[in-house]
């Protein structure tokens, strides 16, 4: 099943609430990956958002699930700076992990 | 206390601005301007009127002679926090300008009610919009956050039309930075702990690369590293201690180079700055200089990478030699 989320109605027009970020992330995006659903983080009418929104958005279901969250993740209609920021967050949770498991 | 407004308030002669702040006394303020032409940025405004909240505004009072010039001071709502009536007569309606007076933000529902709010003012393109209300975004949050500032976060910004500028400065009246890093990463001193909290990847909330689930201590470093790129000055000022990016030459060609050690940037820095509990962060960002801010993420956050790749670099195990 897929679960979409349309960010627009949730986060307004410019990305930055991060207790917005995190209730959904705590109340949508992680049960339903727990489920096994995939979850579209739809950005469709957002001009941008913080890198503190997203890493308080995905940066847990990466750490806590892995291969889940990066399979079952999707967003959509990001702009290119919404993209390039997921992207960063992506780049550094990984690098992050990498690290952390090795200590 | 006391405060000099002088006819130089621009953050590269921010340091001036805070050798000259008298922070004893706290019971009482009092603001003096110079006596033929005041010019006030964001961050001096926005620390005098950190302090007239702390003070209560019964006790806050201007002094001396305010030159024309200070009727700025009144459009960006300084006369409302102190006990001096405005000796400015005009008719508001002519006075828009480009700026978003002194905001006092509480909760993140006011932040983003601000931010919607202040971009109007500012008239700017979406373009240029994008990247004043990602900087608003991510330094209001950080006073929400982890300043536990009893009045919040105290913001203001300008426009400078002839520049192409604008200016944003952010004051709190909390913790400072020095306690906020402490719980983990046990700076010594007030400048060390702006340089950890400016480092990549360094947040005051966790030892963990990476962070926690709300932070990542990346919020400061992008900020900074915007300036650097926009070449404009930053400045964080905290406890005793002061630090400003200086600007990068214009005459140096390609995009300034990128450093996550704020050590390596050229700035100027103090520990024996009068002793300010809070903490004040301002920025200026040329708007012509800004290219499409994606490649500037980019660029920004490559660095990112490279500080946690260094990091778990110097954490391998080495072999041992005898």
């Amino acid at each position: 099943m897929n679960k979409n989320i349309k960010m627009r109605k949730i986060a307004g027009d410019f990305a930055e609430n991060k207790d917005i970020a995190k209730k959904l992330r705590i109340e949508e995006i992680i049960p339903s990956l727990l489920k096994g659903d995939e979850v579209i983080l739809d950005f469709a009418g957002i001009s941008g958002a913080t890198q503190s929104f997203i890493h308080a958005l995905i940066s847990d279901p990466i750490r806590e699930l892995r291969g889940v969250a990066f399979d079952h993740l999707i967003y959509k209609n990001a702009n290119d700076d919404i993209r390039e920021i997921v992207s960063i967050v992506y780049r550094y949770m990984q690098e992050s992990l990498d690290r952390n498991d090795e200590n | 206390m006391k405060i000099f407004l002088s006819n130089q308030g621009n953050l590269r002669n921010f340091k001036g601005f805070v050798r000259s702040l008298d922070l004893s006394n706290t019971r009482k303020l009092e603001i003096s301007t110079h006596d033929k032409w005041v010019t006030v940025h964001p961050a001096n405004l926005v620390i005098t009127a950190a302090l007239a909240i702390q003070t209560g505004k019964e006790n806050t009072e201007i002094v001396g002679e305010v030159p024309e010039t200070g009727r700025y001071l009144d459009r960006m709502g300084l006369y409302d926090l102190i006990n001096t009536p405005s000796p400015f007569i005009y008719h508001k309606k002519e006075e828009v300008g480009r700026f978003v007076p002194i905001k006092i933000i509480k909760t993140s529902d006011d932040q983003s009610r601000f931010i919607i709010d202040m971009i109007p003012l500012l008239h700017l393109s979406e373009k240029n919009a994008i990247v004043v209300k990602y900087i608003i975004g991510e330094l209001v949050r950080n006073v929400l956050e982890h300043s536990f500032a009893n009045d919040g976060a105290i913001v203001a910004a300008q426009y400078y039309k002839k520049t192409n500028r604008v200016s944003i400065g952010i004051c709190d009246t909390g913790i400072g930075i020095w306690k906020s890093m402490n719980t983990y990463w046990h700076p010594k001193t007030d400048i060390d702990a702006i340089k950890l909290a400016l480092t990549p990847g360094i947040t005051g909330t966790t030892l963990k690369e990476g962070g926690t689930a709300e932070n990542a201590g990346a919020g400061l470093f992008f900020i900074k590293s915007i300036a650097k790129i926009t070449r404009n000055y930053f400045v964080i000022y905290s406890g005793s201690a002061e630090y400003t990016l200086l600007k990068y030459k214009k005459r140096i060609k390609g995009m300034p180079r990128l450093y996550a050690d704020p050590a390596r940037d050229p700035h100027s820095a103090t520990n024996t700055a009068p002793s300010f509990q809070g903490t004040v962060v301002a920025v200026d960002i040329s708007l012509d200089e800004t290219s499409e801010f994606n490649d500037l993420l980019s660029s920004i956050g490559d660095v990112y990478d490279k500080a946690i790749r260094e990091r778990k670099r110097n954490k391998y195990k080495k072999p041992k030699f005898i």
